[in-house]
C-alpha cells in the first residue's frame, strides 16, 4: 500500500518533496553530459525510461511481466530499420518503433491478461522467445550481426543528432516527456483504478470496473513506453541487436526495478543507474564482473528488499 | 615512484630531442574482447599478453614511441561494447582497438572506428561482412572469416576425396551462411551434399540429428555451427562412434581452445582450417612458450597470434607515419607496407582490409599419435594466400571499387 489516502484536491498535484526532486532531476540533467560521457549518460536514461515503462506495470498493476524485451528489441529493430532502409527522419523512426511496441503490446497484452500471477509471467516469456528466435532468423534483422550503422539523421530538420550533445539533450527531453506521462497516468483516475485492481481484483470487478479493459490498457501503454526506450536506444548507439530481444533483457529490467524499488516513482531511474553503472565501470575488471554484478545483486536483496528508492521513502515515511 | 617516471619521461624527451626525426609518438591500443564468456578461452586475457608482447618485441620506446594498452570486456554484447569503443575514441584518446571476437560487436565497433577516423585491428570476429559489404577503410581483418574456413575446409577436403557431404547446421543466419558458402565450394569441384539438418541454438541433444547423418551415408559430416554446439556435437558425434565407423567430421569454426576442451578421444579425426597452429616452426614455437607463461598455460590461438601479428604490424605503420591520429592513413600505411612476422609470415594487407596469408587444413590426432599437452594437430593441407580468401570482387566493397 502507498500510505495513507490523500484528499483529492492533492492527487492530481504533485507533492512538494516530489516536485522538488524532479526539479533536482531536470538540473542533474542539464549538466550531467559535461561530467560524464554524454553517451554512457544516454544509455542510462533509455535503460531508465524502460525500467519506468516496466515499473508501470508491475508496480501499479502487480502485473509481472517477463517478456518487455520483446517490445524494446522489436522496437530497436522496427525503428533502426525505418531509419536506414526506408530512410526516415529520427522523430518518425523513433515514433514507428513505439507504435511497434504498442502494437505487439495489445496483441501479448489480449493473450497474456486472462491469465493470472506466474501464467501470465510464463505466457508473456513464450511470446518473447517466439518473438526472439523471430528476430534471431528474420533476414531483415541481420540475425547475430544486428543491424549496424543506422544513420542518426537530423530531427524535426534542424537538430543534428550526429552531435553527441545535441543527442543528448534531445534523450533527455524525451526522457523526461515520458517520465511525466507516466507519473501522470499512475496518479490519474486511470492509476488509482490500475492500484485497486492490484490491490484487490475481485473487489474492483465488484465495484463495476471492467478490469481486463484497463489491465489490457496498462499493457499496451507499458509495451509502447518500453518501445520508445529501445527506439531512442537504437538511435544512440546506431545499432539494433539480438540482446535487445533475448529473455536476459527482460531479466535486466526486473532486476533494474527491484534493485530501485517497486512501485516507486523514481526506483526504476535509480535501479537503471546502477544496473547499467556496474555494466560500464566494471567492465575493466574482466570475468569479475559477473561475480560482482552477482554479490550486489544477493547485497540488495538481503539489506533492502524494497529497493534503494524504496528503503530511503520507508526511512522518510514519504512516497517517492 | 613519480619522480622515476617523470625523469623517465625527461629523458625520452630528451632522446627525442636528441634525434629529431624521431619526435615523440603515443600511441594507446585497447583491447577489446570476451574476457568471462565463451570466447573467453580463444580471445580475452590471452589477446592482452599478445598485444604486449607485440609491443615488447617492437621496443617502442628506443623508436620514440610510447605505447600504452588498455582492455575491457565486451560482454558480447554490441551495445556495451560500442559504448566502450566510443567512450575509448572520445574520452580516453585511445587510437586503435584490436581483436573482438563476436561478429556482432566487431560490426558495431567497425561502424564507430569509422566513424571517429581511428583504427580497428579484428582478429577474433569471423563475419566476412566485415571485409564484403561493411568493410571500412579503417578496418583491417587480420586472422580468418567465415569464408576463408569454409572455403578452406571445403576444397581441401573434397580434393582429398571427401566428395559426399552432409550438413549439421545451426538454424540462424551464421550458420546458414557457413553451409552455404561451403556447398557452394563442394559443388563447385565436384562433390554432391546429400542432405542437411537443422538443429536450433544452443542445443543440447544432437542425437537425432547424428543418426540422420550417420544413415545418409555421407562421406564427410560438416559442422556448420560454433562454440558450446560444435563440442557438444563432436562429443556426441564419439558417443556414436561416428568417426570409428569411416565417416568424416569437417568443424567450420574450430579453435585449439576448443580441441583442448574436447580432449583428443572426442575430437580426433576432426578436419578444419585453422590460420595458426603454434608447433609449425620455431617462431611459432617460441611464442607459444611466452604465451602459455604469460596466460596460464594456455597455448595461443589463431586469434592470439592475430592479435599479435597485427598489434606488430599497426605500429610498424604508425614508425612510419610517424603518428597515430588519423586512422585512415595509418590503415592506408599498413595496405601499403608489406608485413612480415614470425606467426603469418610475409603477407599482405589488401584493399578492402583483408589481411592475406596461407590458411591450413589440420586434422586433430589420435590420442597415440599426441606426445603430449597441446600436441594436437597434423597438417593435411596448406591452402596458399592466393585460394585462401574470398576474391577481391566477390566481396562487393565498395571502398575497393576504384
Amino acid at each position: 500500500m502507498s500510505g495513507s489516502p490523500t484528499p483529492h484536491a492533492k492527487e492530481t498535484g504533485m507533492p512538494k518533496h516530489q516536485r522538488a526532486i524532479v526539479v533536482a532531476m531536470v538540473a542533474v540533467l542539464l549538466v550531467l553530459p559535461h561530467l560524464l560521457y554524454p553517451v554512457f549518460v544516454m544509455k542510462v536514461l533509455c535503460f531508465a525510461l524502460f525500467a519506468c515503462a516496466f515499473n508501470l506495470l508491475i508496480g501499479y498493476v502487480g502485473l509481472l511481466s517477463f517478456g518487455h524485451a520483446l517490445f524494446f528489441g522489436w522496437a530497436a529493430y522496427v525503428s533502426a530499420h525505418a531509419a536506414k532502409i526506408w530512410g526516415f527522419p529520427p522523430e518518425l523512426a523513433i515514433l514507428s518503433g513505439m507504435a511497434c511496441g504498442a502494437v505487439l503490446g495489445l496483441v501479448v497484452g489480449a493473450l497474456a491478461i486472462r491469465r493470472q500471477g506466474i501464467y501470465f509471467s510464463m505466457i508473456t516469456l513464450a511470446l518473447a522467445q517466439m518473438a526472439y528466435f523471430f528476430a534471431l532468423q528474420a533476414p531483415f534483422t541481420g540475425g547475430e550481426d544486428g543491424l549496424q550503422r543506422v544513420p542518426r539523421g537530423t530531427m524535426f530538420g534542424l537538430l543534428d543528432l550526429r552531435n553527441d550533445l545535441v543527442l543528448y539533450y534531445v534523450v533527455a527531453a524525451i526522457f523526461l516527456g515520458a517520465f511525466l506521462l507516466i507519473y501522470r497516468i499512475v496518479h490519474s483516475p486511470f492509476g488509482q483504478v490500475l492500484k485497486a485492481i492490484r490491490e484487490n481484483e475481485p473487489r474492483a470487478v465488484s465495484l463495476g470496473y471492467r478490469v481486463d479493459q484497463y489491465k489490457l490498457a496498462a499493457f499496451v501503454m507499458s509495451a509502447a513506453l518500453a518501445g520508445l526506450a529501445g527506439a531512442v536506444k537504437s538511435q544512440i548507439f546506431q545499432l539494433a541487436s539480438l540482446s535487445d530481444v533475448h529473455w536476459t533483457m527482460s531479466g535486466e529490467v526486473v532486476l533494474m526495478t527491484l534493485v530501485g524499488g517497486l512501485g516507486t516513482v523514481f526506483g526504476p531511474i535509480v535501479g537503471a543507474a546502477v544496473i547499467i553503472s556496474m555494466q560500464n565501470y566494471l567492465a575493466e575488471l574482466g570475468s569479475w564482473v559477473t561475480v560482482v554484478q552477482g554479490v550486489i545483486f544477493v547485497v540488495c536483496v538481503l539489506a533492502f528488499r524494497r529497493g534503494i528508492v524504496g528503503e530511503i521513502a520507508a526511512k522518510l515515511k514519504k512516497p517517492l | 615512484m613519480r619522480n622515476l617516471k617523470s625523469m623517465l619521461l625527461g629523458a625520452i624527451t630528451l632522446a627525442g630531442l636528441a634525434l629529431p626525426a624521431a619526435a615523440q609518438v603515443n600511441v594507446k591500443i585497447g583491447v577489446l574482447s570476451d574476457m568471462s564468456s565463451l570466447y573467453a578461452d580463444l580471445g580475452g586475457a590471452g589477446s592482452v599478453a599478445a598485444a604486449r608482447m607485440a609491443v615488447e618485441d617492437f621496443n617502442a620506446a628506443a623508436k620514440g614511441m610510447r605505447v600504452e594498452i588498455v582492455s575491457a570486456d565486451h560482454q558480447n554484447r554490441a551495445d556495451v561494447g560500442s559504448n566502450i569503443a566510443r567512450q575509448w575514441f572520445d574520452r580516453d584518446g585511445v587510437d586503435v582497438i584490436v581483436d573482438v571476437p563476436n561478429s556482432g560487436v566487431a560490426l558495431a565497433v567497425n561502424g564507430v572506428a569509422r566513424e571517429k577516423n581511428k583504427v580497428f585491428l579484428v582478429s577474433g570476429a569471423a563475419t566476412s561482412a566485415l571485409t564484403g559489404e561493411q568493410c571500412s577503410p579503417n578496418t583491417v581483418h587480420w586472422t580468418y572469416d567465415t569464408w576463408a574456413l569454409a572455403n578452406g575446409t571445403g576444397k581441401a577436403i573434397v580434393q582429398q576425396g571427401g566428395d559426399t557431404w552432409f550438413f549439421l547446421t545451426a538454424d540462424y543466419a551464421f550458420g546458414h551462411q557457413l553451409e552455404a558458402d561451403t556447398s557452394a565450394v563442394v559443388t563447385k569441384l565436384g562433390g554432391r551434399v546429400v542432405g542437411s539438418v537443422r538443429h536450433p541454438l544452443n542445443g543440447s541433444d544432437f542425437s537425432s540429428f547424428l543418426l540422420q547423418a550417420q544413415a545418409s551415408r555421407a562421406k564427410i559430416i560438416g559442422v556448420a555451427n560454433a562454440g558450446g554446439d560444435t563440442i557438444n556435437t563432436i562429443k556426441q558425434a564419439g558417443e556414436f562412434g561416428i568417426v570409428r565407423r569411416g565417416q568424416s567430421l569437417a568443424g567450420l569454426l574450430i579453435f585449439i581452445s576448443d580441441v583442448h576442451g574436447l580432449g583428443l578421444e572426442a575430437a580426433q579425426g576432426l578436419v578444419f582450417t585453422d590460420a595458426f597452429y603454434w608447433d609449425a616452426n620455431d617462431g611459432t614455437r617460441a611464442f607459444a612458450r611466452r604465451m602459455a607463461a604469460a596466460n596460464r598455460g594456455i597455448h595461443p590461438t589463431m586469434v592470439h597470434a592475430g592479435v599479435y601479428a597485427s598489434v606488430t604490424h599497426y605500429l610498424k605503420a604508425v614508425e612510419a607515419n610517424k603518428s597515430a591520429a588519423d586512422g585512415k592513413a595509418t590503415v592506408d600505411r599498413m595496405k601499403a607496407l608489406p608485413t612480415d612476422d614470425a606467426l603469418f609470415g610475409k603477407g599482405t594487407v589488401r584493399v578492402d582490409g583483408r589481411k592475406i596469408h596461407d590458411m591450413y587444413l589440420y586434422e586433430v590426432k589420435k590420442p597415440s599419435e599426441s606426445k603430449g599437452a597441446w600436441d594436437y594437430y597434423k597438417l593435411r593441407a596448406t591452402i596458399p594466400a592466393a585460394e585462401a580468401f574470398r576474391p577481391l570482387a566477390e566481396g562487393k566493397c565498395p571502398i575497393a571499387g576504384s
